[in-house]
């Protein structure tokens, strides 16, 4: 066996937090405050042994012990849930960012693509872009002269190379990206999700333009959400899992694992106090959560019907009434329902069933193969009258898993913020 | 390994792996610094060259009056100076005409004002790039100056046309134009640097930037002579790197006769030390650019 392309020893990255920070930002004027509030601690402290510190900053570990080897050739996956280290390694990787420990040792040119038009301007022609984007990726002049009329032939723009591209549509732009993407030689390629962009039809070309890459003996990092490109595109597949690592040498299996992984989103939310929580004197409310197979889960597949619970206090006899928003990770509501008919509006009063005082349960049931793969928030609101006397902001997420077996090997993304089963029929007519 | 072997079936992956043998090896380290990264840079100058080209195209795309803003900003300044420090003020002039001194002194100044408020917000601008892709980071504050050179060419034109107006003509000291190029570059990049690196750092710091630039217009002798100056202060003026700059465009172009030495020397010297604590802040700050933009 020879040297590995790509050995990674023990990386681990640290990032500090900001707790109280209202800004993303440090400022020249927080730093000089800082400063000086430091000082008139210990001003006031003086003589004694312990100055207390300022404890907004925390330590955070994006990844931790990272270790694994990539061999000539192959095309290795990682996965794993939003957050837990992979777009962090691949940072290290592509060295846009130090790892705080550890060593990595490349043998070979690197291309990263964390982002297909890295560096384009809108003001620029398609044809200057080209340039420009190759440069960025590490191509050369001549590199690109050599490739150019490649690269606009796979993109199909031949006929807007001298328009600025701030004027093409959506899908010239993200064609014209990945073309030059398409055609880095480096022999190690970083790809974060580039495959999530264009049609469907241009995903496929894009798909089949990786495997190529892949069969040139190049070696590829592939990270993705797409679990059916996973297994087209690689051999072995790494699990990172809140900073730690763990390798696969089937990708079935690691695929396995992340499915099996615990999310951070619980799928479930309760208030066991029912004084602190959220409500008022005529209901309070106890807990949300998410069923999925018979189980609380946060991460229920495409191919299961979710229920969602909603436990509260009664406070008062009345008709306390439910109504649910469902926003998907664009923050775009995909839909909203609710348990009572718009006709007879929720008033305590004039409602025949009235509850009693006690806890009750509310549930609804998201049929299965509605919502699209990715994270989707709910809003829960409760009234007994208007305005609402409980309102459940978009904090309970939940992430809902590709299932292969609904997909039935189309590699692409489903588009659309839903994708709804429906019964389709077709009669002779003549 | 199956994988291996299957990566390895075709001819063109043969060709791969035998060219990895020979293939430069890298290792990413906490803290790695030093020869690697000038090594980089030097294979990355056509990307200095691509973004520079960059600067430059969409400076004079966006605006449709590009050209003519750089044309009529330094003429409408040179106006205003002449009337209020040659006409209102009665400064000397050293029996060159006014509009003239003034002119060849906003030159280099203007090289660095756009210079330093185009490499300080570089990284900024640039943000897309930084956290997508790896290149010496070093490239984007110098390359944004070269953009300025753009203008400084086209006010060069109008010096020209403007000594020939007034009958002024170069000496043979023309030939050390280049040396003082090269100083108003040093200092641009210089404090370009370091301010670059301080607005990543501290995001307030950019109101920081077109103060300095105000400022120093007045501090620095651009309306008027750096011989108006009292000679005991002289040396301590010559302490702004600037004041060493706009005196040598003064005295290749206009062959004027009181070059004051000690405060050229004095000028060149911190130029030095700003570039070169200039690099080594911008090193120090690099490695942590893309976790906090």
């Amino acid at each position: 066996m020879t040297e590995p392309m790509i050995r990674i020893e023990n990386v681990s990255k640290k990032y500090r937090i900001r707790h109280e920070g209202r800004s993303k930002y440090v400022s020249l004027r927080d730093v000089i405050a800082g400063k000086v509030s430091n000082l008139w601690r210990k001003i006031r402290h003086f003589g004694a042994d312990e100055v207390p510190v300022d404890s907004n900053e925390e330590d955070f570990w994006a990844l931790k012990d990272v270790s694994f080897d990539v061999q000539l050739g192959e095309q290795i996956a990682i996965i794993g849930r939003n957050g837990a280290g992979k777009s962090t390694l691949l940072k290290i990787l592509s060295r846009i960012t130090e790892p705080t420990e550890g060593r990595i040792t490349l043998h070979g040119r690197m291309a990263s693509l964390l982002e297909v038009g890295t560096g384009f301007h809108p003001e620029l022609t398609g044809r200057e872009n080209i340039f420009l984007n190759g440069a960025i990726q590490g191509m050369s002049k001549s590199e690109i002269e050599r490739k150019f009329d490649e690269i606009v032939a796979f993109s199909e723009t031949e006929k807007f190379l001298d328009t600025p591209v701030k004027h093409f549509s959506s899908g010239m732009y993200v064609r014209l990206a990945f073309a030059v993407a398409a055609h880095l030689e480096q022999d190690i390629l970083l790809v974060d999700e580039v495959l999530a962009v264009g049609d469907a039809q241009f995903q496929e070309k894009c798909l089949t333009k990786m495997s190529d890459v892949g069969k040139t003996g190049r070696t590829v990092l592939f990270v993705s959400h797409n679990m059916i490109a996973v297994k087209k595109l690689c051999q072995r597949a790494v699990v990172l899992d809140h900073g730690r690592s763990e390798v696969f040498n089937s990708v079935n299996e690691a695929i396995q694992a992340y499915l099996s992984q615990k999310s951070k989103m619980s799928g479930e939310i309760s208030w066991p106090d029912q004084k602190s929580a959220p409500g008022n004197h005529q209901m309070r409310l106890k807990a949300v959560r998410f069923i999925s197979d018979g189980q609380v889960n946060a991460s229920p597949s495409v191919a299961k019907d979710i229920e969602i619970q909603v436990d509260y206090w009664n406070l008062q006899e009345g008709n306390p009434k439910l109504s649910l928003h469902i926003f998907n990770s664009f923050g775009y509501m995909l839909f909203s329902s609710t348990n009572f008919d718009f006709e007879m509006p929720p008033d305590a009063a004039s409602s025949p069933k009235n509850m009693e005082v006690g806890i009750f349960r509310t549930s609804c049931i998201i049929p299965k193969v509605l919502l699209n793969p990715g994270q989707h928030t709910a809003k829960i609101f409760i009234f007994t009258g208007f305005p609402p006397d409980v309102i459940v902001e978009k904090t309970i997420a939940f992430d809902v898993l590709e299932d292969d077996h609904v997909r039935k090997g189309y590699l692409g993304e489903w588009l659309g913020a839903v994708r709804p089963i429906l019964n389709w029929e077709t009669h002779q007519l003549k | 390994m199956e994988y291996c072997e299957a990566g390895l079936r075709s001819p063109e992956a043969k060709r791969f792996f035998l060219e990895n043998h020979t293939k430069p090896m890298l290792v990413i380290e906490a803290g790695k610094v030093g020869y690697q990264y000038w090594k980089d840079l030097w294979s990355y100058r056509e990307l200095f060259y691509f973004l520079a080209w960059r600067d430059v195209l969409v400076r004079y795309k966006q605006t449709v009056i590009g050209v003519m803003w750089a044309v009529l900003r330094p003429l409408l300044t040179m106006i205003v100076f002449t009337v209020v420090f040659g006409k209102l003020a009665k400064m000397p002039s050293q029996g060159v005409p006014y509009p003239i001194l003034v002119f060849a002194g906003m030159l280099p100044w203007q090289f660095f004002s756009t210079a330093l408020s185009e490499s300080s917000s570089s990284l900024i601008s640039n943000s897309n790039l930084l956290t997508k892709v790896y290149f010496p980071r070093l490239i984007i504050p110098t390359s944004s100056v070269i953009a300025s050179f753009v203008d400084f060419s086209i006010s060069f034109v109008l010096m020209f046309l403007l000594m020939i107006a007034y009958g002024v003509w170069p000496t043979w000291r023309f030939v050390f134009f280049p040396v003082f190029c090269l100083h108003a570059l040093a200092v641009s990049i210089g404090s370009g640097l370091w301010l670059a690196a301080l607005n990543v750092k501290y995001r307030d710091f950019r109101y920081v930037v077109p103060f300095i630039v105000q400022l120093g217009c007045y501090i620095s002798p651009v309306g008027f002579d750096s011989g108006v100056v009292p000679e005991q202060w002289r040396l301590l003026y010559s302490c702004n790197p600037m004041v060493g700059v706009i005196d040598g465009f003064r005295w290749f172009l206009l062959g004027q006769e009181n070059f004051y030495w000690p405060g050229f020397l004095c000028s060149t010297i911190l130029t030095l030390l700003l570039l070169w604590t200039g690099i080594s802040y911008f090193r120090r700050t690099e490695g942590k650019i893309a976790d906090i933009i």
